[in-house]
């Protein structure tokens, strides 16, 4: 059964119609193209040998007994790849001074961090080449590794990359105003410390690469498990030397991303090498263990952060002080994830000064980069934490503590201390919708009563009103933050001589429904049907330029592209349907996919008639080229920033710390939608990797270095019965900046729900003196934090591993709430 | 190597195979339904689920040798001509978005409706608990089950 669109002849939108998705029909019956799939003549199959040690120096590795196995073809250490092993660039070198150490794909000498590749072997099939893993040789000579940030920085710590003398990596410094006048007019300095834990990308679909070095002149092609194609291809062109037109890119379907796939890889790299140096296909694909252990981590992030405020509660200054685990090696953006953050700490919030400083710390663990949210969630939870904080301290409402300090909805554009335009928003009525939908002071009576009888059952409410950036956004200002890449998006739209439309976009969708919120978008632009658009992407051989996809900018920078191609073409069709009807092109009207001359009822073209001319043309105006296409390449003007306010009420036992959410609301303003049916999903599964920060995902290393979370038994990844229904709705204040009106929601839920949920627990541990609790808040860091008499937090892994951290949650302030005793073995 | 014989999607196949092969990579790389993927190594993730002999069972966790005899539905041959209710209703409802996930929910969900034709919110997470999706956060999973329940989704 599949959905047809009725239309009627005088077309309505497409855009704001909750389409059902083009895609879906091959998802539901298996007709999938996940690159696991791939078969070809004569392929191989590579497996990696990776480090048991954190940290190790190899003093002889020797590979020659794989080859003794049965099917083995080739095993290669780094020795025996040479120069071909290359490294992994950083293309964010965040300061002039940043320290940018070698990441070799197969270890030279000295394995740094649990998984880091060592051998491969290669093979007729995927269970010999695991097999003959275990006939290479390696001896390591241990060496003393370090897990944890503040141990890492601390003097005499052993050396993760020990050439460079220093964990340091860089300390990247930013504000406006002067602090350090607003501290000194502020009535009170409010210092709270919290811990932003390490978290596993864990995409359903696990990577996997096939390189097949058999092409036309020579030309080899990658398909790869990747967000980004485009830049896959120039990336692996400056590490292989393989000239960037021999090499092309297919990211076929790929099943999640969540930015863990918007990376280079060695195991990219080292297929096409080897692919290429034996001459026949080749196929790694990742297990769920290599993928917990290798595949790039996200946040780890240790903040201190501090409001100078009035004793009325208004801020006048906020300070920020990070420090962010890099991991063992620089991925491609490692250093600047923490960089996306700092324009966001001020948030939705009026103030006179920021003080941004961040330091990059190595350490011998995976490798750190994006994350959904990508530094904007860490932001955002700290300075929604630090707010709820504050608002307890002062005794206020934090509902009304927000309200004495966002922009109001009149004050827009308004320049942030961080020096963003914000183009547009409307916090008051997010927030009114949300508070109406939640029941805001029915649950706050029902808390107070709870509270004064003492129930074991305890109400907390939390929230967290946020703002993010998308669209990353003008390339000057990427440049001018280091970043070496730019932030515009590539669109072309062709009506092919039989009429229907072929969009290519730059975009690489990974679950987020382009094809089908791209072809409403060319739909209406050009006046057809939705089905009548074909769109193609992810391939470049036929989707020659693009940046591809993540940050949430698909939309508002891709989409925006298309928008332009669109109006290209029926520029040019105008032109030759002018022609065709003897009339002057000022005088034709364009509607419902047809030219019309005012006034003149009966004359008319259709944009596909206008195409086959365009295709015979035996018939253009001088000077119009045949075809009917036209491109776009869009760099945007700026960033956009969408909104939104998320209230959570949880329910936390207090003889067990079981936490569950009873409520969650969210009212988001993404500006415009394309399709209502994808950004509700978009926002779910948004909350859904929001909350599980909050309460149940954490990558936990032991003292030596070894991930004890290293797959799925022991990484919790929520299960339908983990998560609640919530309620979404929106407000739609659309951007001023773009033709779409958009503002991007890819991020939106993950960015706003986690303080929303750990602003929520805090509050109901309040009353025994409480104003923290670790993330992730399990049943037993809860019960800690009741039971711990005067704790400030239920921090209490177990000693010595990075879930611990050395840090400890502190306040300068007081209030601890008016201490209700335990209620354990009441009723 | 053992010989095995298994009905796949209503095909008889026949092949040798190693005993310790697992039964979803007998079906991707022997029978050739790559249909059904691999999400993780410990299972915990549901992605591979078919159906053997009516009930679902994590393909991964199952050998080879173990379906000898049996009946396997994997998801290329769920529609039956036309699509199955769950598979409509997943479509309908917007119960996916990469889709990775989908092939074992789908199985998974078929299976419960089976044997509970009109289970609540709750029966239909706690019944999905062995499948996870990284994507949807379960609510369009949850209502596309509970939609095609209300169409006869036990089929
Ligand atoms: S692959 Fe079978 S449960 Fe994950
Ligand atoms: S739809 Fe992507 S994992 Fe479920």
């Amino acid at each position: 059964m599949t959905e047809t669109v009725e239309r009627p002849l005088a077309r309505e939108n497409s855009v704001g119609q909750p389409l059902r998705r083009k895609e879906d029909a091959r998802l539901v019956t298996g007709r999938t193209n996940w690159t696991d799939n791939i078969v070809l003549p004569g392929m191989l199959h590579m497996a990696v040998l990776r480090s048991p040690m954190a940290h190790a120096r190899i003093t002889r590795i020797d590979v020659s007994g794989a080859l003794q196995r049965p099917g083995v073809v080739a095993a290669y250490s780094a020795a025996d790849l040479g120069d071909a092993n290359g490294s992994i660039p950083c293309v964010w070198p965040v300061t002039d001074d940043m320290v940018s150490p070698p990441h070799p794909c197969l270890a030279i000498d000295e394995v740094r961090y649990v998984g880091d590749a060592v051998a491969v072997v290669i093979a007729a099939d995927r269970y010999a080449a695991a097999d003959a893993l275990e006939a290479i040789d390696v001896d390591y000579e241990p060496l003393p590794a370090v897990v944890e940030m503040p141990a890492a920085l601390a003097e005499g710590s052993p050396l993760v990359h020990s050439e460079s003398g220093t964990n340091k990596c860089y300390t990247w410094e930013f504000g406006g105003g002067d602090y350090e006048a607003a501290k000194a007019k502020a009535d009170r300095v409010f210092t709270r410390h919290y811990v932003n834990q390490r978290l596993i990308p864990m995409a359903m679909e696990p990577r996997a690469v096939v390189a097949n070095p058999t092409g036309p002149d020579g030309e080899i092609t990658l398909w790869s498990a990747t967000q980004i194609p485009h830049v896959l291809r120039v990336l692996l062109a400056l590490v292989t030397g393989i000239p960037e037109n021999k090499i092309r890119v297919i990211a076929p379907d790929v099943g999640g991303g969540f930015g863990s796939k918007l990376q280079l890889y060695r195991e990219e790299v080292l297929a096409v090498v080897i692919a290429n140096r034996l001459g026949r296909p080749l196929k790694w694909t990742e297990s769920r263990s290599e993928n917990a252990q290798v595949t790039h981590h996200g946040r780890d992030q240790l903040q201190e952060i501090e409001l100078a405020v009035t004793n009325e509660g208004k801020i006048l200054g906020l300070r920020v002080d990070l420090t962010a685990n890099m991991g063992a090696y620089l991925h491609i953006i490692t250093p600047g994830v923490p960089l996306l953050g700092a324009f966001m700490f001020n948030s939705i919030y009026k103030m006179e000064a920021l003080s941004f400083t961040c330091t990059g710390v190595f350490t011998n663990t995976t490798p750190t980069d994006a994350y959904r949210g990508a530094g904007r969630p860490e932001a955002t939870f700290a300075i929604e934490r630090i707010m709820d904080d504050l608002a307890a301290e002062l005794g206020v409402d934090p509902l009304e503590l927000r309200r004495r300090n966002w922009i109001t909805h009149e004050e827009f554009p308004y320049t942030t201390i961080a020096g963003l335009e914000y183009d547009s928003g409307n916090y008051e009525a997010a927030t009114a919708r949300a508070v109406e939908l939640f029941d805001y002071d029915g649950l706050r009576a029902e808390q107070k009563a709870r509270r004064e009888r003492k129930d074991p059952v305890q109400l907390g409410i939390g929230v967290s009103t946020f703002t993010e950036m998308c669209g990353l956004a003008p390339s000057r200002v990427l440049g001018s933050l280091k970043y070496v890449a730019g932030g515009w998006e590539h669109a072309t739209v062709r009506i092919l001589p039989t009429g229907v439309v072929e969009v290519v976009t730059g975009t690489s969708p990974h679950g987020q429904g382009h094809v089908t919120a791209w072809s409403q978008i060319a739909a209406d632009a050009l006046g057809v049907d939705p089905s009548a658009v074909q769109v193609i992407h992810g391939d470049t051989g036929t989707s020659p330029y693009g940046m591809d996809s993540y940050g949430s900018r698909s939309l508002v920078v891709g989409g925006v592209a298309l928008v332009q191609a669109a109006e290209r073409v029926v520029e040019k069709a105008k032109v030759i349907a002018a022609h065709l009807l003897e009339a002057d092109a000022a005088d034709l009207e364009y509607k419902d996919g047809a030219f019309n001359v005012k006034g003149s009822p009966g004359s008319s073209k259709t944009i596909q008639e206008v195409a086959f001319e365009a295709f015979t043309a035996h018939n253009l105006p001088d000077g119009v080229e045949p075809t009917l296409q036209a491109n776009s390449t869009l760099d945007p003007s700026t960033f956009s920033f969408p909104h939104g306010t998320h209230l959570c009420a949880v329910d936390i036992d207090t003889e067990t710390g079981m936490t569950k959410i009873r409520t969650y609301v969210c009212v988001d303003d993404i500006g415009k939608v394309i399709n209502p049916m994808i950004v509700e999903g978009q926002v779910h599964g948004g909350l859904a990797q929001g909350i599980a920060q909050a309460l149940f995902e954490e990558a936990v290393y032991d003292d030596a270095g070894n991930l004890v979370t290293g797959s799925l038994v022991d990484y919790l990844v929520p299960a339908a019965p983990d998560l609640p229904h919530f309620t979404t709705d929106r407000t739609e204040t659309p951007s001023t900046t773009n033709p779409l009106g958009v503002k991007g929601v890819g991020e939106a839920g993950t960015i706003a729900s986690t303080p929303a949920v750990v602003n929520a627990v805090v509050d109901a541990l309040r009353p025994f003196g409480v104003d923290d609790v670790r993330m992730a808040c399990t049943p037993e860091r809860v019960w800690r934090a009741i039971n711990d008499a005067g704790s400030k937090g239920g921090d209490r892994a177990a000693e010595g591993t990075v879930a611990y951290g050395g840090a400890t949650t502190e306040s300068t302030a007081g209030g601890q709430g008016d201490g209700i005793e335990k209620t354990g073995g009441q009723a | 190597m053992v010989h095995i014989s298994v009905t796949v999607d209503g095909a008889q196949t026949q092949h040798d195979v190693e005993p310790r092969l697992l039964l979803v990579h007998y079906l991707r790389e022997r029978v050739g339904k790559v249909g059904t993927p691999v999400g993780c190594d410990t299972s915990n993730c549901g992605a591979c689920t078919v159906l053997l002999d009516g009930k679902s069972v994590k393909s991964c966790s199952v050998l080879a040798v173990q379906a000898d005899g049996s009946e396997i539905t994997t998801i290329e041959g769920l529609a039956n001509g036309e699509w199955h209710p769950v598979q409509s209703a997943f479509k309908e409802c917007h119960a996916l978005q990469c889709g990775y996930c989908t092939p074992g929910m789908i199985m998974a969900s078929v299976d419960l409706l089976n044997s509970n034709p009109s289970p609540s919110e709750e029966e239909i997470r706690a019944g999905l608990e062995g499948n996870l999706c990284r994507c949807t956060g379960y609510q369009n999973i949850v209502k596309a089950v509970q939609t095609a329940a209300a169409q006869g989704g036990a089929r």
